[in-house]
C-alpha cells in the first residue's frame, strides 16, 4: 500500500485539482477547436438540420409522402403547394425527401455504428494481443478485403434477399473490416509507446492500461475514419436501393427516388436531380466533418 | 553502505531469437545481454556506459521486468524475484523508470497532472490524494502546478517534459529509479539543469539510481560506481575514481580517449577506436573486444576472460571494487603483457 510522508503540502492552498484541470477535458478541447473551423461548423449545422428534419418528419411534412395523385404528376420545381414539385406518381417531393432522410441517415449511420462496435473491439483486441490472435483476426479481415465493397454489399443482399433489414446487415458486414484494420493499426502503434510501458512498470493491469492509455488514443482515429465512412455508406445504400436490392417501393428513400425519377430525366432534369443533390450534400457534410475532426484531434497542431 | 545491496542481478542472460527464411525458422540469437552481474547499493548511483547496441537498454528493461530474462537471478533487498513476482505490486512500486524519449513516454491525450497521478491510483491512493501528490511533485521538479498541471505534453518543452517524467516516476515513492538515457535527448544547458535536479531528488528522497548513458561526462558527474558494457558483457566495473582515473580494459581506455575534451591542447585528431562492434548474433569467441583491441593475442580468443580484480604493477594501486575482464591484468593468463605467476582459478 502506498504511503506518503506526512508533511505539510508545499503547494499553495488555492491551487486545487479542480482549478488546475478546469476545462482541460480532451473532448472539450476537441470541440473548442472544431468550433473555430468555419467549414466544419457549416457541415455540422447542415447535418443537424437534416437530422432534425428526419426525426420530426411526421410533423414537418406538408403532405403525406405516399399519397399519389395522377393529376399532379411531375409538377415542376416551384409549383404552388409543392415547392420542389411532385414525382412521377404525383407525390410531394418535399415530403418524400424528408421521410427519405430518415432511411438514408439510418442506412448511413447504423452500419458504421455496428462497424465501430464490432470492428473496433476486434481491431483493438488484435492490435493489443499481437501474436496469433492478431494473425487470425487480420487474415480473416483480408478475405473481406479481397472483394470491392460495392460488390460485397451486392453479393450479401443478393444472398440474404432485398429489404431494409438485409441491406443494413450487408452494409454492416461491408464496413466492419476497414474499421478492424484501422483499429488494429492504431492500437499496434499505441501499444509500443513508452507511456504504455511506463504504465506497466507502475503496476497497471491490462484493463486499466486499456481504459486510461489505449482507448483515448485509439478512439480518435477510429471516429475520424468512421465519419468518413458514413458518406460512403449513404452512397452505397442509395446505390443498392437504386439497383432494387435495398429498400423497395413505395418507401421514400433517396436512392430509390433517384431510380424512379430516372425515366423523366429528359422531361424535367432539375426534378430528377434533387434526390442526388441531397445525397451529395449529406455525404459531403460528413466528409468535411471528418476532415475537421481529424484536424481538431491532432494534438500536435 | 549496508551489506545487503538494494538490488542485484546475477548471471543475467537475454538472447533474442532471429527468425528468417521462408519458414521463419530461428536462424540465430542476438546475444543482447550475456551473463552479466552487478549490484546496486542503497542510495548510490550506478552508471552504465557503452556504445549503441551493447545491451544497456535491454538491461534496463530486464531490471524493471518489462521483459523476462532467459536465465539469471534478480534480487530485491536480498530476496529473489521469481517469475511469478513480476507483477508484484510491491516491486512495481519500488522500481520505476524514466525513458529517453520524453514525448512518447507521456500519454498525449492526458493533462500532465493526470499522467503523474495515474500510478498512485493503481497503488490504491484515492484520486484526490493522487492529484494532490501530482501537484506537489510538479512543484518539486520545478514546474508551477497551477500553470502546467492542466497542460498537455505537446505544450511543454523537452526539458519540461522530462521533468514531468521524473515526477511521474517518483509519484509512487520508489526506491530505485532506472534512468535510461534520460538526459541524452536534451540540449546541453537543459541537460545540466535536469542532472542537478536528479542529484537533488536523490538526496531528498534517498533514491538509488541506475543511470544508463553513452555520455561519459554525464556518468562521471552523477555516478558513484561505473559499469562498462561491450557487446552484452561487462568489461570493467568499479568506483568512478578507479575507472576514470586508472582505466584497465583497452575498451574503457578507448572510450575515455574518445571523450571530447574542452581543453584545446588535449584534443586528439585520431579516432582511438575504429570500426563497428561485431554482430551480436555471432560475437567473437573468448574476449568479445579482441577484434578491435590493439593488444589482442591468440590467447584472447580461447576463453571468455572473467571479471576479476586487476593485477597491476607496483605503481598502479588498485582501488577496492575495481574489476576488469581482460587477460592483460590477470596473473598467468598467457597474455604477453600479463603479470607472471599462478593463474587465478575461478570456482566452477
Amino acid at each position: 500500500m502506498l504511503q506518503y510522508p506526512e508533511s505539510p503540502s508545499t503547494v499553495p492552498a488555492d491551487i486545487t485539482v479542480q482549478n488546475v484541470l478546469k476545462g482541460t477535458g480532451y473532448w472539450r478541447l476537441v470541440w473548442s477547436r472544431l468550433r473555430r473551423q468555419p467549414v466544419s461548423l457549416v457541415a455540422t449545422v447542415i447535418l443537424l438540420a437534416i437530422v432534425f428534419v428526419a426525426v420530426f418528419a411526421p410533423w414537418l411534412t406538408p403532405h403525406n409522402p405516399y399519397t399519389t395523385s395522377s393529376l399532379n404528376r411531375l409538377l415542376p420545381v416551384g409549383s404552388e403547394g409543392h415547392i420542389l414539385g411532385t414525382d412521377e406518381n404525383g407525390r410531394d417531393m418535399v415530403s418524400r425527401l424528408m421521410y427519405g432522410a430518415r432511411l438514408t441517415l439510418l442506412a448511413g449511420v447504423l452500419p458504421i455504428v455496428v462497424g465501430i462496435v464490432i470492428g473496433g473491439t476486434l481491431g483493438v483486441l488484435a492490435g493489443y494481443s499481437g501474436g496469433w490472435v492478431n494473425t487470425l483476426i487480420m487474415r480473416i479481415t483480408d478475405v473481406f478485403y479481397a472483394f470491392p465493397p460495392v460488390l460485397l454489399a451486392i453479393a450479401i443482399t443478393g444472398t440474404l434477399g432485398t429489404g431494409m433489414g438485409n441491406m443494413l446487415i450487408a452494409l454492416s458486414i461491408t464496413f466492419t473490416p476497414p474499421l478492424i484494420r484501422i483499429a488494429e493499426t492504431v492500437t499496434t502503434q499505441v501499444r509500443t509507446q513508452d507511456y504504455v510501458e511506463a504504465a506497466r512498470i507502475s503496476g497497471a493491469d491490462t484493463a486499466s492500461i486499456m481504459r486510461h492509455h489505449i482507448m483515448n488514443n485509439v478512439m480518435g482515429p477510429i471516429l475520424v475514419y468512421a465519419t468518413s465512412l458514413i458518406s460512403i455508406s449513404i452512397i452505397l445504400a442509395a446505390g443498392l436501393s437504386f439497383l432494387g436490392l435495398g429498400v423497395s417501393a413505395p418507401l421514400a428513400e433517396w436512392g430509390l427516388m433517384l431510380n424512379g425519377l430516372r425515366q423523366v430525366v429528359w422531361i424535367d432534369p432539375l426534378l430528377a436531380a434533387i434526390p442526388g443533390v441531397m445525397i451529395f450534400i449529406t455525404s459531403m457534410s460528413f466528409n468535411l466533418l471528418s476532415d475537421g475532426l481529424r484536424q481538431a484531434m491532432d494534438v500536435r497542431l | 553502505m549496508t551489506d545487503t545491496p538494494l538490488f542485484s542481478v546475477k548471471n543475467l542472460v537475454k538472447h533474442f531469437p532471429v527468425h528468417g527464411g521462408l519458414l521463419q525458422r530461428e536462424v540465430g540469437r542476438v546475444q543482447a545481454v550475456d551473463d552479466i552481474s552487478f549490484a546496486l547499493n542503497p542510495q548510490e548511483t550506478l552508471g552504465m556506459v557503452g556504445e549503441s547496441g551493447c545491451g544497456k537498454s535491454t538491461t534496463a528493461k530486464l531490471v524493471v521486468r518489462l521483459i523476462e530474462p532467459d536465465s539469471g537471478r534478480m534480487e530485491l533487498d536480498g530476496l529473489p524475484l521469481s517469475r511469478g513476482r513480476a507483477w508484484d505490486k510491491d516491486f512495481r512500486r519500488r522500481v520505476q523508470m524514466v525513458f529517453q524519449n520524453s514525448f512518447s513516454s507521456l500519454n498525449p491525450r492526458m493533462p500532465i497532472a493526470s499522467s503523474i497521478a495515474f500510478a498512485p491510483t493503481i497503488h490504491g491512493a484515492s484520486r484526490t490524494k493522487s492529484m494532490q501528490r501530482a501537484m506537489e511533485l510538479l512543484e518539486i521538479v520545478g514546474l508551477d502546478p497551477s500553470l502546467y498541471g492542466g497542460r498537455y505534453p505537446h505544450e511543454l518543452s523537452g526539458g519540461q517534459r522530462q521533468r514531468v517524467n521524473i515526477a511521474r516516476a517518483l509519484a509512487v515513492n520508489p526506491d530505485l529509479v532506472i534512468l535510461d538515457e534520460a538526459v541524452s535527448a536534451l540540449d546541453k544547458s537543459v541537460e545540466a539543469q535536469v542532472l542537478n535536479l536528479l542529484a537533488d531528488l536523490k538526496r531528498d528522497f534517498g533514491l538509488t539510481y541506475l543511470f544508463i548513458s553513452h555520455d561519459l561526462n554525464v556518468i562521471k558527474y552523477l555516478s558513484d560506481r561505473v559499469v562498462v558494457m561491450y557487446l552484452g558483457k561487462i568489461v570493467e566495473s568499479g568506483p568512478v575514481e578507479a575507472v576514470y582515473g586508472m582505466p584497465r580494459h583497452p575498451y574503457t581506455r578507448a572510450l575515455l580517449d574518445s571523450m571530447p575534451s574542452v581543453i584545446p591542447g588535449k584534443r586528439s585528431d585520431h579516432a582511438p577506436l575504429t570500426g563497428d562492434p561485431p554482430n551480436p548474433i555471432n560475437p567473437p569467441s573468448g574476449c568479445r573486444f579482441r577484434t578491435r583491441c590493439p593488444h589482442a593475442e591468440p590467447v584472447c580468443g580461447k576463453a571468455v576472460p572473467p571479471l576479476l580484480e586487476p593485477i597491476g604493477s607496483a605503481s598502479q594501486q588498485t582501488l577496492a571494487g575495481h574489476e576488469v575482464a581482460c587477460l592483460m591484468h590477470q596473473r598467468g593468463s598467457g597474455h604477453s603483457q600479463a603479470p607472471e605467476g599462478e593463474p587465478v582459478r575461478e570456482a566452477v
